[in-house]
């Protein structure tokens, strides 16, 4: 090992920004816990497989369990592609926050000289992400199962607005459940009933769209998508620092 | 540089500190002796600004905990015994990714430097699950001196590394203390922090029970001044 090397060849100095950190940071911070999430989800494919999987033997079983005729599909779609969504983002979020507890890396991200709402910000995008891609995937994949056709521009924006509540929600319970020794049993007993009103909107929403009604008789329940979506990501802006320290 | 007063930390109905007073003056390197569950780590988790303290004053390089955490811990460099790093991502990719959290300027020079110092020059493009133990703390040392921080906490560096591994630890240890850092390190190992610190403080029942330096105590001293410190405990 090399002693000769500098250690503080690009020493800093205490600036205005230690006091104030500029919005620049704060992006630059949320941009980078996104990438690294991304990063390392592309080498290990750990929680896109299990996901995937997970959500794929759901619509499966379903299809089996259910028997459904051609009319009766079109009114229990929704329903099942919101619990195959529902319980496939549970394991990846579980997974997501497991991740940064296991080595410490949580204690890395928390030590960082950023507001830690960056950090709730980077990994629920990322974990958007990875609902996204397996939302993405699952559909044709039901379409075809289900004989149904489910490539509907109002349906897919409720999956965006329905998505975006339930990793708002999901990314602030996960960081709260994974302080604890009984995290995977938690989550889901925290999660559930705080998402009843987002699944409620978007089943009715979706259920809405794929039988053909306008988008105006459904704005009661994209309105309320709309509104937890805010809701919830201003509340776990203001709690997280709370939810993350001891 | 560090300044403690009154700190108290309660878990529940337990509690761990019980008015701790502890001052380190700048370039001092402080090793933090006690028994298992004495409080030592929680001690440093607050320093750190992981865990609120109950009741006390801290100051750290001027700044208040926890109202001005977010300055302290641009000036904190932490390595514990969990290697805080992605195993999925590589050397460098690590250090990018902590060095974009601290915006770190001149990103791509300061991570070669960085490399060059823990000796992982070699490895920068491997995975960090593929590293050995020692390798992985020293890339932990990596990450914590890439902001150049001016105060650095180690919290039982050495737990599971074999004795190479230990000593080129301590070369890096060595280094960061000979570049004048303020250093507080946790450790078991009393043979190990005689050769390292300046200073002694005996942390028992949740207060400094004993301090002293290394002038004061003379070589190969140590062990005899933890035992008596703890000894005379109530």
């Amino acid at each position: 090992m090399k002693q000769s090397t500098p250690l503080s060849a690009t020493r800093h100095k205490p600036s205005a920004i230690d006091h104030s950190p500029s919005a620049g940071s704060f992006l630059r911070a949320v941009a980078a816990i996104a990438w690294k999430d991304l990063a390392a989800e592309l080498r290990s494919r750990e929680l896109l497989s299990s996901m995937l999987v997970f959500a794929l033997l759901v619509i499966l079983i379903f299809n089996f369990a259910l028997e459904l005729d051609v009319r009766t599909r079109s009114t229990v779609t929704a329903g099942v592609l919101w619990v195959t969504f529902a319980f496939a983002g549970t394991l990846g979020l579980n997974r997501s926050m497991a991740v940064e507890k296991d080595r410490g890396c949580l204690d890395g991200l928390l030590l960082a000289p950023v507001d830690r709402s960056a950090i709730y910000f980077g990994k629920a995008i990322s974990n958007l992400a990875f609902m996204f891609i397996v939302e993405a995937i699952v559909l044709p994949v039901y379409s075809v199962l289900y004989n149904t056709n489910l490539f509907n521009l109002g349906l897919i924006g409720v999956i965006l607005l329905g998505s975006v509540g339930y990793v708002a929600v999901g990314t602030l319970l996960a960081s709260m459940a994974v302080q604890t020794r009984t995290r995977d049993v938690l989550l889901p007993i925290l999660l559930f009933p705080v998402i009843i009103p987002v699944v409620i909107a978007a089943v009715k929403a979706s259920s809405g769209f794929l039988q053909g009604l306008a988008a105006s008789e459904l704005m009661t329940w994209i309105n309320l998508l709309i509104v937890y979506d805010v809701v919830f990501v201003a509340v776990a802006f203001m709690v997280f620092d709370y939810v993350v320290e001891e | 540089m560090i300044e403690v007063k009154k700190l108290v930390k309660r878990f529940g109905l337990k509690t761990v500190l019980r008015g701790m007073d502890f001052q380190v003056q700048e370039g001092e390197f402080v090793a933090l002796l006690g028994p298992n569950g004495a409080g030592k780590t929680t001690f440093l988790r607050i320093l750190a600004s992981l865990s609120r303290p109950t009741l006390g004053e801290m100051r750290i390089a001027g700044y208040a905990l926890p109202a001005q955490a977010a300055a302290v811990r641009r000036r904190l460099g932490v390595v514990s015994h969990l290697p805080l790093l992605y195993g999925d991502l590589t050397a460098e990719e690590n250090l990018r990714f902590f060095g974009r959290m601290y915006d770190v300027p001149r990103l791509d020079r300061r991570i070669s430097e960085v490399l060059e110092l823990v000796g992982l020059s070699a490895r920068r493009r491997d995975l960090v699950r593929t590293f050995s133990r020692g390798m992985q703390q020293r890339l932990a040392i990596g990450r914590a001196v890439l902001h150049d921080p001016e105060v650095m906490l180690f919290d039982e560096p050495h737990t599971g590394l074999d004795q190479d591994a230990c000593d080129m630890l301590d070369k890096v240890l060595r280094d960061v203390a000979a570049r004048g850092r303020t250093v507080v390190m946790t450790s078991h190992d009393l043979a190990r922090v005689e050769d390292l610190a300046s200073r002694f403080d005996v942390l028992s029942r949740g207060v400094i029970a004993a301090s002293a330096t290394s002038q004061n105590l003379g070589s190969g001293n140590v062990l005899s001044f933890y035992k008596q410190a703890l000894a005379e405990q109530p």
